[in-house]
């Protein structure tokens, strides 16, 4: 194993060639992942300004900061960019894209080039809704739901569709990319049980990618037509049905929650394994829980509609259907659980954010079941208990997840340690900002508080005011991160090959890892978390 | 941007892609990724097929109506045209298979050549339902189909549902045509240069399932479109 | 994907098959089936697919599993899309 010191000089992927050419012109899936990363982090701040935007206004009841139809277009590019542009993907095309092919002992994914081009149609898309942002925006809700969208608003409906509908490619491009580099690019002896879980978690989150966005690309594609030609087919007035785009749309806007927490999921599978120094509890049952996850998360779309004119007896079914998809995501939380029982536990950053995953996202998930029965849908649907629902699962979930893996494989990234202490800081600051930004609004909304409201009654407003208090601590704790990652890019301590002493194939390699990812083709000969066989290094057991 | 690994020293043609092992597994994963692409376009063309089958359930009439005023003939030739291309498809992969260069060439020619009658045919379609004024949009007028068929009831709004989605369904077929016509041309120019070799001939190959898709998915637009209801009225 | 090179022959079979059943298809239209006139179109629909899927696209002759999975997949996947959305539609007025 090569010291601390030498590996930075070792050539590596950063540094084997220089210059804005070799970076836009790149195949190589790890520095793609890094081109993705900036990206994403752009956009997340963008939709993060949105947020605070919103929760400004919402700091009085009147409607005093902007004017209602600002405030609409806040709240709608506030959701689209969040979900498109940096939620879905996020952990996929970062951590996914520069790990799938190091943990399976593969040079590169399938098709470098068409990753790519995944990321310039996401380029390509991101433009063109920076252009759509800054020439007037979308009003219609992150949703587009019509008759509004394609016949009543006056807004760049069209121009968002478009820049979606190309973003959608670059998901379904990644999505394919990784179930062909999984069924193909094992390395001898990698055997589908000797696979990490973040592997499982991202082939599935990769079959909901492929199978869901092309139904959404049709639906934007029809929304576009259909506004751009004057049709009818959403058209109540002329014999179209609203709630067809609904249905179209929540076919995959709803596995799309999956292909956000999936990875996720991921993350913390490895995570918890490292930092409990204990295999996976009940391996088996995680990876089938994944799949299962993925495919039953199509059947469920019409609980978004159980108020919208559906049929009773479908809204049953769906209702149904619902809770039976909450009983994979809860057998992966009792298998983490189980894992850290009787586990070596340290309180390292991405432990600390693996630790607030699990309690958000069963928070989350929980509240998700409180929606999926009918009686409480019909008065808590288009409430903040909705909002701060789908907030725990994909702020404190999702994003805890992502922010987790960048901390626990950044190492791996760059060649360099972030500095723990900040690290600790900045994962408290953020759940207690989240907490303190969303818990209030479970209460606002069983109160009655509707979402996507400009003005609300008076005494809704001491909640609102500890929600935007609480957005301000998240947002601190957002920025934190970035600037100490980027501070360790230059003085971080450099980091050897392993410094968590965790199990994987990645860990085998360099950090940062070589351009070809390994000197020599790994062969595989050991189940997947053989932590009895791994040392713990000093890093892991800082405590104090 | 990828150099040479100095572990790859087999021997190999330029067409094998340094990450691969060998030239099998890169085929095996051109053609899992062509598969998964055509599953992704199957669920692409089914939001449509599913909007179709929506409106139909609802407007039955309208659409047995809007069904009778295309014209079967070109309908059913142009179908009988991209048989005929599927058919030069595959005879195409397999004169790839077997070395076969000036017949590919003539073969995949064969195919591009089908692939621009039936866009031709299609536009004439189009063409013919302009001057009708059956296209949507603010000079729709469905004052002929009203009239020709006082037994059914036709609403205009909803007939237009009906020529909305035909137009959409075809429109969104012609232009996955137009691509693979494309795809076809770039095909053809290689094969004439000699690329393809009974060894490596995976484009042709993958062009051709694309192609064949594309066949499919008119297979079942024309009995939806063309053949809702031809029954003599009583 | 196969290696094995089918004739010529058989590929004109094939073909033929397909032109006759579009024929047929076309024919079949102008009787009168009642509601099976849909059945029948989309049944021989579904038998041209089958053909060129197959034959054409070699999906019988292949030894890849997972080209199956995908393929059988993809159409369950839609059948999903078309028939939870059809529940709804279809049970409206009975609510």
């Amino acid at each position: 194993m090569a010291t601390a010191a030498i590996s930075a000089e070792r050539e590596n992927y950063l540094n084997q060639e220089y210059g804005i050419r070799s970076w836009l012109l790149t195949t190589d899936h790890k520095r793609i992942a890094l081109l993705y990363l900036a990206s994403i982090t752009f956009f997340f701040f963008i939709g993060g300004f949105f947020a605070l935007l919103i929760r400004l206004e919402l700091l009085t009841p009147a409607g005093d900061l902007v004017q209602a139809d600002t405030y609409n277009k806040l709240f709608s590019m506030h959701g689209q960019v969040m979900i498109f542009f940096f939620l879905i993907p996020s952990i996929p095309a970062v951590l996914g894209n520069f790990l799938v092919p190091l943990m399976i002992g593969a040079k590169d994914l399938a098709f470098p080039r068409i990753n790519l081009l995944s990321w310039y149609l996401y380029i390509i898309a991101g433009t063109i809704y920076l252009h759509c942002i800054v020439t007037g925006g979308v009003d219609t809700g992150w949703t587009f739901y019509t008759p509004f969208s394609t016949a009543f608003s006056n807004t760049k409906v069209i121009e968002a569709g478009v820049s979606i509908f190309i973003v959608g490619f670059s998901s379904i491009l990644t999505g394919l990319n990784f179930v062909v580099t999984i069924h193909r690019m094992r390395a001898p002896g990698m055997t589908w049980s000797r696979l990490p879980l973040f592997i499982w978690a991202h082939y599935a989150t990769s079959i909901i990618q492929l199978l869901g966005t092309p139904v959404l690309a049709i639906t934007l594609l029809l929304v576009v037509f259909e506004r751009a030609f004057n049709l009818g087919i959403f058209d109540p007035t002329r014999g179209g049905d609203p709630l067809l785009f609904q249905h179209l749309f929540w076919f995959y806007s709803h596995p799309a929650v999956y292909i956000m927490i999936l990875p996720a999921m991921a993350v913390e599978s490895e995570v918890v394994a490292c930092f409990a120094r204990k295999r996976i509890f009940g391996y088996n049952f995680v990876a089938m829980s994944s799949i299962a996850i993925a495919v039953f998360g199509f059947l469920v779309w019409a609980h978004h509609m159980f108020v919208a004119g559906i049929s009773l007896y479908s809204a049953l079914v769906f209702s149904i259907l619902s809770y039976l998809v909450a009983v994979p995501s809860a057998i992966k939380v009792f298998n983490w659980t189980a894992t850290m029982y009787k586990g070596s536990i340290s309180f390292t950053t991405p432990m600390l954010y693996a630790f607030g995953f699990i309690g958000l996202f069963t928070m989350g998930g929980l509240t998700g079941l409180f929606l999926a029965a009918l009686g409480i849908d019909v008065h808590v649907h288009d409430t903040y208990f909705v909002i701060a629902h789908f907030h725990y699962i994909m702020v404190g979930g999702a994003v805890m997840g992502y922010l987790g893996g960048l901390h626990f494989w950044w190492p791996k990234i760059s060649g360099r340690m972030y500095p723990e202490g900040w690290g600790r800081l900045a994962a408290l600051l953020v759940f207690a900002g989240f907490n303190l930004t969303f818990f209030p609004q479970f209460i606002l909304g069983y109160m009655g508080m509707p979402r996507r409201y400009w003005q609300y009654p008076p005494e809704f407003q001491v909640l609102n005011v500890l929600s935007t208090a609480g957005s301000t601590i998240l947002a601190i704790g957002y920025v934190l991160p970035m600037v100490y990652f980027l501070w360790s890019m230059r003085y971080g301590k450099i980091a050897s090959d392993n410094p968590w002493g965790a199990a994987g194939l990645e860990w085998k390699t360099s950090s940062p890892p070589p351009t070809f990812n390994f000197d020599e083709e790994p062969e595989v000969t050991w189940e997947a978390y053989n932590y009895e066989q791994i040392s713990a290094p000093a890093e892991v057991n800082v405590e104090r | 941007m990828l150099s040479d690994s100095p572990v790859a020293v087999e021997q190999h043609g330029p067409e094998l892609l340094h990450h691969f092992a060998d030239a099998e597994q890169q085929r095996d994963a051109a053609s899992l990724g062509m598969w998964l692409f055509l599953a992704t376009e199957v669920m692409f063309f089914g939001g449509m097929f599913c909007a179709y089958l929506i409106y139909r359930y609802w407007y039955y009439n309208e659409f047995a109506a809007g069904s009778r005023s295309l014209d079967i003939w070109l309908g059913t030739i142009n179908t009988a045209v991209l048989i005929c291309s599927s058919l030069t498809v595959a005879l195409g992969v397999r004169a790839a298979q077997m070395g076969k260069r000036k017949l590919l060439v003539i073969l995949l020619l064969l195919t591009i050549v089908f692939g621009f009658a039936f866009l031709g045919i299609k536009g004439v379609e189009w063409y013919d339902k302009y001057k009708e004024h059956h296209i949507p949009g603010n000079s729709f007028n469905v004052d002929d189909l009203v009239k020709e068929y006082p037994q059914i009831h036709i609403d205009p709004r909803h007939e237009q549902i009906y020529f909305s989605l035909y137009f959409a369904m075809t429109g969104l077929h012609a232009l996955h045509m137009i691509i693979g016509v494309g795809i076809f041309a770039f095909l053809t120019f290689h094969a004439w240069k000699g690329r393809y070799t009974p060894k490596y001939y995976t484009p042709v190959e993958m062009g051709g399932l694309y192609w064949h898709f594309v066949d499919i998915v008119w297979i079942y637009l024309f009995p939806l479109l063309y053949l809702i209801d031809r029954k003599p009225l009583r | 994907m196969s290696e094995h090179i089918m004739s010529s022959k058989f590929y004109y079979t094939i073909w033929i098959a397909l032109l006759c059943l579009t024929v047929i298809t076309a024919a079949v239209s102008f009787v009168d089936l009642g509601p099976f006139n849909t059945i029948v179109a989309l049944v021989i629909a579904t038998i041209k697919a089958l053909l060129v899927v197959l034959f054409f696209m070699h999906v019988k002759y292949t030894s890849e599993k997972l080209t199956k999975i995908v393929i059988v997949s993809a159409i369950f996947w839609l059948f999903l899309l078309l028939a939870l959305s059809m529940a709804d539609y279809a049970t409206r007025l009975l609510s």
